[in-house]
């Protein structure tokens, strides 16, 4: 398989002009919202420094967590399945659907069916599979993944958001106003909420002490699907555990003020055991995440929570949009997280970031994402996946920069061409910096024979 | 090998050591500022409404004068009777038409605005999704101050299903544009009703 070709795919959403400034701006004031929230709570490095060590405790004891979450899971009257893979996950999913003879499933959002690409399979089984969170419904009628982890359609404008809908769900063509479109969505959805069969959700977290789990969401949608149709499925990373209920307070402090800046999800819904008469079954899922856990430098990205503050503050992610990236997990923590699904398809990703630390900084549960951009870069050059200009690049840097003499020799000849080439000699096909850039100016004197005729006798 | 034990296998051979211990986590007390008066203020940010306070007149009143228009009021609490009787029994379909639901709240919760309701409050849990405008009944001397605080009450352990509900249901997925009453209710309001 070709790998994904990060600023390739850029480039076309950088040509739309308009959305690329909406997305920028739009995921800058998330960012900026997060900012307000953070200031706000005084113990917030406490808070954050509280939920990593969790973590880190946790998926240090994740077998026994797991097991205690079934024990108490099953003591509650779930039934808690067990899936190695997406393709195991599918299918025990698909088994509880038709064991109930359930032909209509309504879903919330779950970054885990999205990997494990759940949708289609039902469908090709003749399921019809529902997304009710706005977003993810737009993404699924235009038949596309969604873009961020969080708010899935970001990427679009509501004109595109209008022209969805008129193809897929009868609204106005033409009408582009945001009220009438949610609730054309809302109008739509309703009736598959009191019809459909079954109801799916994902969780935000796992409660290893009582077996209960936790979904943060805003629009309702979660609830209804839980709590209106018979069958209640919940598909769980095997990473969403956490040992008690009293450590939710950490997290749930910080999930949304992390996500959209706002102090919580409208719904913090907590699900324990079934109502009475009907089921809740629980798909606990590793695909790829005991084997994640093995890896020195890398089991830490298991501590992530989905907040997305890493790509709303990413410069990268901001301008070249979710899809750019080519995975179900985009922006800096898909950066870390690709590679463990398909190292060659991802092997470009490494690149799409500038290294600027701020992702690191923003994350509610000190996941040093950076530097594992930075050693998957590392990787990802002993494996002999770089470019061929890139090696070159690389090569010839590091030869210049380890000798002086030839590094000096390089700088000012560097001031003397890009003040004296022509344009076609500096922009070229052999400089991607320079295609949206100018090369700055070069300084009228290098620092060193500044230092030299002042400093240096 | 089941799956079950293959994965619990991969997991305890890879997961990392040394463990660090689990932290103790503070319940981070100290705000001087009054609960009440944090909580109306998170509410409204949230885009939840306060109630007018109750003049002489009783709770049924309340619910017309703040849905005039509304055709099918029904409420899990006895404090409020509603036009229609909550039936258990009978599904949570029935619920569809309802256009007001009214429960009262076990608590709330200052730092966030936040509202605690369980299969006990509700009695159906579908009633505060499935209607078109939800009114939470609170006792304003049920108020904690943070989220650590909320989940130190011992009802997370034995409800089946517990939310906190912060204002109506809201989505801001196209162009970042807020709207209340995405899926959910499309209004909540807090009455401040002491029990």
């Amino acid at each position: 398989m070709k790998p994904v070709d990060h600023a390739e795919a850029s480039s076309h959403f950088i040509e739309a002009t308009a959305h690329l400034e909406f997305h920028d701006r739009r995921l800058w004031d998330l960012r900026l919202k997060r900012d307000r929230q953070v200031c706000g709570i005084p113990e917030w490095e406490e808070l954050r420094n509280l939920a990593s060590a969790i973590k880190e405790h946790t998926l240090s004891h994740l077998a026994d967590y797991l097991e205690e979450f079934e024990t108490q899971a099953t003591k509650n009257g779930a039934h808690v399945h067990w899936a190695r893979d997406a393709s195991e996950h599918n299918q025990i999913v698909y088994d509880i659907l038709s064991a109930h003879g359930a032909k209509t499933l309504v879903k919330s959002k779950s970054m885990l069916t999205d990997e494990c690409d759940m949708r289609q399979f039902l469908e090709t089984r003749g399921v019809e599979v529902i997304e009710t969170d706005l977003g993810e419904r737009i993404q699924q009628l235009d038949d596309e993944p969604p873009s961020h982890i969080v708010v899935p359609a970001v990427h679009k404008l509501r004109g595109d958001v209008s022209e969805v809908f008129a193809r897929t769900i009868g609204s106005e063509p033409g009408n582009t106003d945001v009220h009438y479109l949610a609730e054309t969505m809302r109008q739509n959805t309703r009736p598959h909420f009191l019809g459909a069969e079954a109801g799916m959700t994902g969780a935000n977290f796992a409660i290893a002490e009582n077996g209960s789990f936790v979904v943060c969401t805003n629009e309702g949608n979660a609830d209804l699907s839980a709590n209106v149709p018979k069958l209640h499925i919940a598909c769980i990373g095997i990473e969403k555990i956490i040992p008690k209920i009293e450590h939710l307070g950490v997290f749930i402090r910080m999930l949304s003020r992390s996500a959209l800046g706002s102090p919580i999800t409208q719904y913090t819904s907590h699900f324990r055991a079934p109502r009475p008469g009907t089921e809740l079954h629980v798909v606990l899922t590793d695909n790829g995440r005991s084997q994640r856990l093995g890896m020195k430098d890398f089991w830490y990205s298991l501590k992530c929570i989905r907040c997305g503050a890493c790509m709303n503050t990413c410069p990268v992610y901001r301008r070249s949009g979710g899809l750019s990236y080519g995975a179900t997990y985009s922006g800096p923590i898909g950066i870390i997280i690709d590679p463990v699904f398909d190292i060659r398809k991802y092997s470009h990703l490494p690149y799409a970031s500038t290294l600027n630390g701020s992702c690191t900084n923003v994350c509610p549960v000190k996941i040093n994402i950076h530097e594992q951009i930075y050693k998957w870069r590392q990787i990802m050059a002993e494996r002999n996946q770089l470019p061929l200009v890139k090696k070159e690049a690389i090569r010839i840097i590091g030869k210049v920069m380890s000798e002086p003499r030839l590094y000096r020799a390089a700088i000012s000849a560097t001031g003397l061409a890009v003040e004296h080439l022509p344009r076609f000699a500096i922009y070229n096909w052999l400089n991607p910096w320079g295609r949206q850039r100018e090369v700055p100016a070069p300084p009228k004197q290098t620092f060193r024979s500044w230092y030299l005729e002042n400093r240096g006798r | 090998m089941t799956s079950r034990d293959i994965i619990l296998a991969a997991v305890r051979t890879n997961q990392p050591t040394p463990a660090p211990p689990i932290p103790v986590v503070p319940l981070f007390e100290g705000t001087s500022r009054r609960l009440l008066e944090q909580f109306e203020e998170a509410l409204i940010s949230m885009g939840g409404k306060l109630a007018p306070k109750l003049d002489g007149q009783d709770l049924d009143a309340l619910m017309q004068s703040l849905f005039p228009d509304a055709g099918v009021i029904c409420s899990a609490t006895p404090e409020v009777r509603g036009t229609r009787s909550l039936d258990e029994s009978a599904g949570p379909g029935v619920l569809a038409d309802v256009d007001v639901a009214v429960v009262r709240a076990a608590f709330g919760v200052a730092e966030t605005g936040s509202v605690w309701l369980s299969e006990e409050e509700l009695r159906v849990n579908a009633l505060a999704y499935l209607a078109q405008h939800l009114v939470v009944l609170l006792d304003p001397a049920h108020i904690v101050s943070n989220l650590h605080q909320a989940y130190c009450d011992a009802r997370f352990k034995t409800a089946r299903y517990a939310v906190l509900v912060t204002g109506p249901s809201a989505t801001a997925d196209i162009e970042g544009v807020l709207i209340h009453g995405a899926q959910g209710v499309r209004s909540l309001t807090v009455a401040l009703v002491p029990l």
